[in-house]
């Protein structure tokens, strides 16, 4: 269906785009139909950057069960990530003891 | 025979006298030549869209798409489009102005038989309900799966969207077609049913065709959901009712 319905997520970080990297500060996500992926419905997400009038953006289209499969991998990856980190953070004031 | 299409960007004066741009195709040769506006859905001025204004145009139609998000650019046409997705869509109003000017386009053409339609698809559909409705120079419309024509739930309405189509309807002035796919949800089937129901109360001049096996955008071959003999037929159903209403016979055009 063709809908305005956008999801609006307020973030801190980076992404690269056509004209090279830029801070971004949100993210709108949406499902509904695609630009360019072969796909009836697709879920969207624009990196923009708000505070400079969000003209730019890095753009994903993505089926339903691959946006799942990255929300999984993501939530994978910080779980990991945080782990391995505060394991080496712990080895580091072991050693510096 | 002579074959030949004219396929261009053009500009075209818009709602509030905005200058937007178009894309433009239309049959060479002498004509005369009924116009038609094709009117994009939500992601924007895409390259089907433009596909589907050139298959008219092989028809017999000047074809004009208009690019209803021009005012958000510059920027490609996706970029531009979610732009205007994150800003809540374009004001119901804002589309009619911008038909409206493409009308006058049309009609200004030296080759125009003076008989003009209009055909959109997804929101387009539902833009094409609205038009149809609310301007008095529309000769003949076509709906393809327009959603949102029923507003069941009134938070749907906002300033930019005020009024559910169905309840201009009243106002309808042309002959109306429309093409749905009967596993599409939005439209639903009951909602077809319930716009049909109202369209004959008022006694307006329509045609609906629903199709088996097909849901939203059975047309775009561009995606899954495309359905080749449904979207065969369909087109054939476009092509007859403008024949049909926007063909001039040379004895109409005598007179």
């Amino acid at each position: 269906m063709c809908s305005y319905i956008v999801e609006k997520a307020k973030l801190l970080g980076s992404a690269k785009g056509a004209n090279g990297w830029m801070r971004i500060d949100t993210a709108h996500v949406y499902y509904d139909h695609p630009f360019h992926a072969p796909l009836d419905h697709a879920l969207g997400i624009d990196f923009i950057n708000e505070a400079q009038g969000g003209r730019e953006r890095v753009a994903v289209e993505l089926s339903a069960d691959s946006a799942r499969e990255l929300v999984e991998k993501i939530l994978d990856a910080l779980a990991t990530g945080e782990r391995e980190h505060a394991a080496a953070a712990h080895h580091a004031e072991a050693l510096a003891d | 025979m002579y074959e030949g299409m004219l396929a261009e960007t053009v500009a075209f004066r818009g709602h509030n006298g905005d200058l937007g741009e178009a894309y433009y195709a239309r049959p060479l040769g002498g004509g005369p030549w009924p116009g038609v506006v094709l009117i994009h859905h939500l992601p924007g001025w895409d390259e089907w869209i433009k596909e589907a204004t050139r298959k008219l145009a092989y028809h017999g139609f000047a074809t004009i798409a208009p690019h209803l998000y021009f005012r958000e650019g510059p920027g490609s046409p996706d970029d531009v489009g979610a732009r205007v997705r994150a800003a809540g869509g374009v004001a119901d109003a804002q589309v009619i102005g911008d038909v409206a000017g493409c009308l006058e386009f049309l009609r200004a053409q030296p080759y125009a038989n003076g008989k003009v339609g209009l055909i959109g698809f997804c929101s387009g559909g539902r833009h094409v309900y609205l038009a149809a409705c609310s301007l008095p120079d529309v000769d003949a419309a076509v709906d393809c799966w327009g959603g949102n024509v029923i507003v069941d739930d009134p938070k749907q309405l906002n300033a930019k969207r005020p009024a559910a189509p169905i309840d201009l309807t009243e106002k309808l002035r042309c002959p109306l077609l429309g093409l749905f796919g009967n596993d599409d949800e939005n439209p639903h089937r009951d909602q077809v049913n319930r716009t049909e129901a109202v369209l004959r109360k008022l006694g307006k001049t329509y045609e609906f065709h629903r199709y088996d096996g097909a849901g939203h955008a059975f047309f775009n071959a561009a995606r899954p959901a495309y359905r080749s003999e449904q979207a065969a037929d369909g087109w054939n159903k476009v092509f007859g009712f403008y024949r049909k209403h926007l063909v001039q016979t040379p004895a109409a055009r005598a007179a």
